[in-house]
């Protein structure tokens, strides 16, 4: 008898975690979820404030910002799963569309709501070495000499990494004159090289700076200007290849999810205010090159250097709507490279 | 409540007995158990059903399926070997010997069980890497640890021990005295006693012991991603090509994956189940 | 055991089973292990356990310290780690009971019964246990994810079960789910039914009978069990971190949290949570050592999994 009421007792506290879980959302209209990828936390951490006190002051509302970090392929597929995030703010736009198309909680024409792209920031792949340089690593080419080590997460789990093996990509194709089979054993050597594979941008961060691994890490010119800044400027050097990749990592409202809590506005201008003067200037200060260079002070910008960039929509590649399924998609070039050559 | 009022349509499912509570228990077992464990479980068979055999064939002979499997099975079952090896010790050391400090290292072996697996696999990878505390001393000898298979193992290792351990443990401070004494009035040694006395009494627990630390082995994601390199055919475990299928959005190749895994881990509870139905005809006791 | 052994010849030259007289010393020598013996296996699982068990464990608290007791406390005091604290222990304190319950029920259920299918029953209780974590939390995301009904059924409903505290109790719940039965189910069948037989044709009530019979036979056992399912439910990360948002200060648990606070470069934070978990696992270890201690014999046969 007594065990049946405890059970009772006990149904009811699941009942209760249930509904616990139910009212954190119903009080959420004054509360955003940003999911995001690795990299970013210390922009949306200074952003968050900035925009919360510029909302409290456009329209007297307080607005909480949580936000959730990892993987971009993770977060956009929790995203998919239900995770009731109002904008993402995520690595690659195929991460986006993929949302779109599993499930449709972002509308199609998410590119167009917001200028250049929905893409309020750039950035690009560089490379960090040792202090002095040591391997004398200038160029894509280098990577691939006799006894470098490079560190790079897996562009399976990590958008950082697609854009890393783009960049190589790109360099090669120039330097081989488009010739493919060429490309492609660039692209498997370089690969040949990776001692390790994290899953996420932070995790290789961790493993060459922290762990001592390999001689150069391909990372985010962000997150290559961090390091410096978190583990000291005297460890490490950036290095920045004539020719590397433009990395727009693109943000949108997540239509479903807004419209069903009613936080559509504050969303939108949430993502908004990233093109405002002071949102650029926050981009520019945590080392993302700004859409719009003409918010910034000319000396905020002095720290990016002119690098020839490639886009994405360049033919070699053909847009991510190609490219994604080509280079890593299941069976795609890049799971061809780790096939061992016994198997091909 | 009446409990015993249940009783009677179970009399040939069950033997008699005086004492209720059955169909109550039993029922709340069997539901929860299914509420928890068995739907959801089912959820993945039936994902893998939707696949077709024909595309499910394919996933699990995939190369990097294959392999990913492989570093899964063969890594688990090396912890499991050397677990085996040095929990027999540990655990006879702890039985047998009195020692200043026993008791804080018998408490130590369940350390593994209580410690999360993040921590774990943190620690070891700061313990292990090149730079750190053990890796600088072997880097020199040209032994790589944290970051290859190698690395997979010593966590392994890590939280497999406490099952051998564990496992042993309770049936040697069983094993009588007076067997020992009795081989040795015949006059075999030391080494003879052990190994065609005491060891052979044992081996129901050590099987059970081993096959628990391999099957625990086998699914263990937290501690490993932390140490191993993770690079695919080489030191990629089956649990973090699930994680990689899922992120892909490809969630039919990581229901194919989770449940190639949860076929095996199910046989290998089941044969555990077997050797401790037969050590109990057997030897009498539950390994 | 080895009757070869026994029916071999003898060193001594004796017949198999013929009495010979062996010296004193001989039979020490046969019965036991010389002292240089002892202290080599004794020196090798330490060494052994020092590299596999402790070494790992000191790391995690001298890495938290690395810059002194002001900067592990100021880790400690951040909102989000209060947060992901506060949430482990809601998770742990509803997760815990629920396996209490269930594993008391089935060890009463499989101990003092005899039923067909019984072992089947008890392989499928072990299953969770062997399960791959990262599948424990997949199986909850295929459940209650995009691709099937009941998922969205239920958000239209306003109940959130994945990426939000639910999710998190039914993963955690899922993972802890044999450790109060297993600790249990081999305690009970050893005890066998004697005891409650007689209380009941003694006229005690089933409930009685537990309560005054069972419990106290078992209550170590049980407290056991719940503690080292309290660690593990504390401690989880990869079923837990498949159905988890990762929202700081509202979906992540204590493991989550030192994963992220480790990929912000906050080691020493990720190890100050680290140590208040490692912490919580030697408080578990201690209590666990004080109950065998003190009550020894009685719990002697609780000590295996």
């Amino acid at each position: 008898m007594i065990l049946n009421r405890r059970s009772l007792f006990l149904s009811a506290l699941i009942a209760g975690s249930v509904q616990f879980g139910a009212l954190g959302f119903a009080f959420a209209d004054t509360t955003l979820l940003n999911v995001s990828y690795d990299p970013t936390r210390e922009l949306y951490r200074e952003y968050n404030a900035a925009f919360a006190a510029h909302w409290q002051k456009e329209t007297g509302e307080t607005v909480t910002i949580q936000t959730s970090h990892g993987g971009s392929g993770k977060q956009a597929r929790a995203v998919i799963d239900g995770l009731d995030a109002d904008v993402v703010t995520l690595a690659l736009e195929s991460d986006i569309n993929a949302i779109v198309q599993n499930g449709g909680k972002i509308n199609k024409d998410w590119r167009t709501k917001f200028e250049h792209n929905s893409s309020p920031y750039t950035s690009t792949i560089v490379f960090l070495v040792r202090k002095g340089n040591p391997k004398g690593i200038q160029d894509w080419g280098d990577l691939v000499k006799d006894g470098v080590e490079v560190i790079t997460p897996n562009p399976k789990t990590s958008g950082g990494a697609r854009w890393n093996y783009l960049a190589a990509w790109a360099w090669a194709n120039k330097e081989y004159g488009g010739d493919e089979a060429k490309v492609k054993e660039y692209i498997g050597e370089l690969f040949r090289h990776v001692p390790v594979l994290d899953t996420g941008a932070r995790g290789s961060t961790t493993t060459f700076a922290q762990r001592q691994l390999g001689d150069v890490l391909l990372a985010w010119e962000n997150e290559a200007f961090l390091v410096g800044k978190e583990f000291g400027e005297d460890q490490f050097d950036v290095v920045v290849p004539p020719q590397s990749i433009l990395a727009e990592p693109p943000v949108a409202v997540v239509d479903a999810n807004v419209d069903a809590k009613g936080s559509r506005k504050v969303a939108e201008a949430y993502l908004q205010y990233l093109y405002s003067e002071e949102g650029q200037q926050l981009a520019a200060k945590h080392f993302y090159r700004p859409s719009k260079p003409e918010l910034v002070p000319a000396a905020e910008l002095e720290r990016f250097p002119k690098i020839n960039l490639v886009t994405i929509d360049d033919p070699q590649f053909g847009g991510w709507a190609k490219a994604q399924p080509y280079h890593f998609g299941d069976g795609g070039v890049f799971d061809q490279i780790y096939k061992p050559a016994s198997s091909n | 409540m009446s409990i015993a009022a249940a009783t009677p349509a179970r009399l040939q499912f069950r033997k008699p007995s005086v004492i209720p509570g059955f169909g109550l228990t039993l029922g709340f077992t069997v539901l929860y158990l299914t509420l928890i464990v068995l739907i959801p479980l089912a959820g993945v068979v039936w994902r893998t059903t939707e696949l077709g055999w024909a595309d499910f064939w394919a996933i699990a002979t995939d190369d990097r399926t294959v392999s990913a499997l492989k570093v899964s099975f063969g890594t688990a079952l090396l912890a499991a070997a050397v677990n085996v090896v040095f929990g027999v010790l540990v655990a006879w050391v702890l039985v047998r010997y009195r020692f200043p400090g026993r008791r804080i290292l018998d408490a130590a072996v369940d350390l593994p069980f209580a410690l999360p697996t993040a921590v774990a696999g943190i620690a070891l990878a700061a313990i292990y890497a090149p730079n750190g505390w053990v890796g600088q001393f072997l880097a020199p000898l040209g032994i790589k640890v944290a970051f290859t298979p190698l690395g997979i193992v010593v966590a392994l290792i890590f939280i497999g021990l406490p099952f051998v351990v564990r496992t042993v443990q309770p049936v040697m401070e069983e094993i009588d005295k007076e067997v020992e004494e009795v081989a040795a009035t015949l006059g075999a040694n030391r080494l003879q006693t052990v190994a065609r006395v005491i060891l052979p009494g044992l081996a129901p627990a050590v099987l059970t012991g081993f096959a628990l630390a391999f099957a625990r082995a086998v699914g263990e994601y937290g501690s490993v991603i932390f140490i191993a390199g993770n690079i695919p055919y080489v030191s990629e475990i089956a649990p973090l090509l699930i994680v990689i299928r899922l992120e892909e959005f490809h969630y039919a190749g990581a229901t194919a994956i989770a449940a190639i895994m949860l076929v095996i881990s199910f046989a290998m509870l089941f044969v555990i189940n077997l050797i401790q139905a037969w050590s109990r005809r057997r030897y009498g006791y539950v390994g | 055991m080895s009757v070869e052994a026994l029916s071999r010849p003898l060193p001594d030259g004796a017949a198999a089973g013929t009495l010979a007289p062996v010296s004193k010393a001989a039979f020490k020598r046969a019965t036991t292990e010389t002292t240089a013996t002892k202290a080599v296996l004794i020196g090798i699982a330490l060494l052994f356990l020092a590299l596999v068990l402790v070494l790992p464990l000191v790391a995690v608290f001298v890495e938290a310290f690395r810059k002194g007791a002001g900067e592990f406390l100021f880790a400690l005091n951040e909102p989000d780690t209060l947060a992901a604290i506060r949430l482990t222990l809601l998770v742990a304190a509803i997760a815990v009971p629920c396996n209490l319950i269930f594993g008391v029920a089935a060890a009463w259920a499989i101990a003092k019964f005899e039923f067909k299918g019984k072992a089947f029953l008890t392989t499928l209780i072990d299953l969770p246990f062997s399960v791959s974590p990262v599948i424990s939390g997949l199986v909850y995301v295929l459940l209650f994810g995009a691709g099937i009904v009941l998922g969205p059924w239920l958000k239209s409903h306003g109940i959130e079960i994945l990426f939000a505290v639910p999710g998190i109790v039914l993963a955690t719940i899922f993972v802890t789910f044999p450790f109060v039965a297993r600790e249990l189910i081999p305690l009970m069948q050893d005890q066998g039914t004697g005891d409650e037989e007689a209380a009941i044709s003694l006229g005690a009530s089933g409930w009685q009978a537990f309560w005054y019979v069972t419990l106290p036979n078992i209550k170590w056992g049980l407290l056991y069990g719940v503690l080292l399912c309290n660690a593990r439910a504390m401690g989880e990360f990869g079923a837990v971190s498949v159905v988890s948002g990762h929202i700081r200060g509202l979906t992540n648990t204590m493991p989550l949290h030192v994963e992220i606070l480790y990929n912000e470069y906050n080691f020493v934070a990720a190890f100050a949570v680290s140590t208040l978990l490692a912490a919580l696992a030697l408080v578990t270890l201690v209590l666990k050592s004080v109950l065998e201690f003190r009550y020894g014999d009685e719990i002697a046969a609780t000590a295996k999994h």
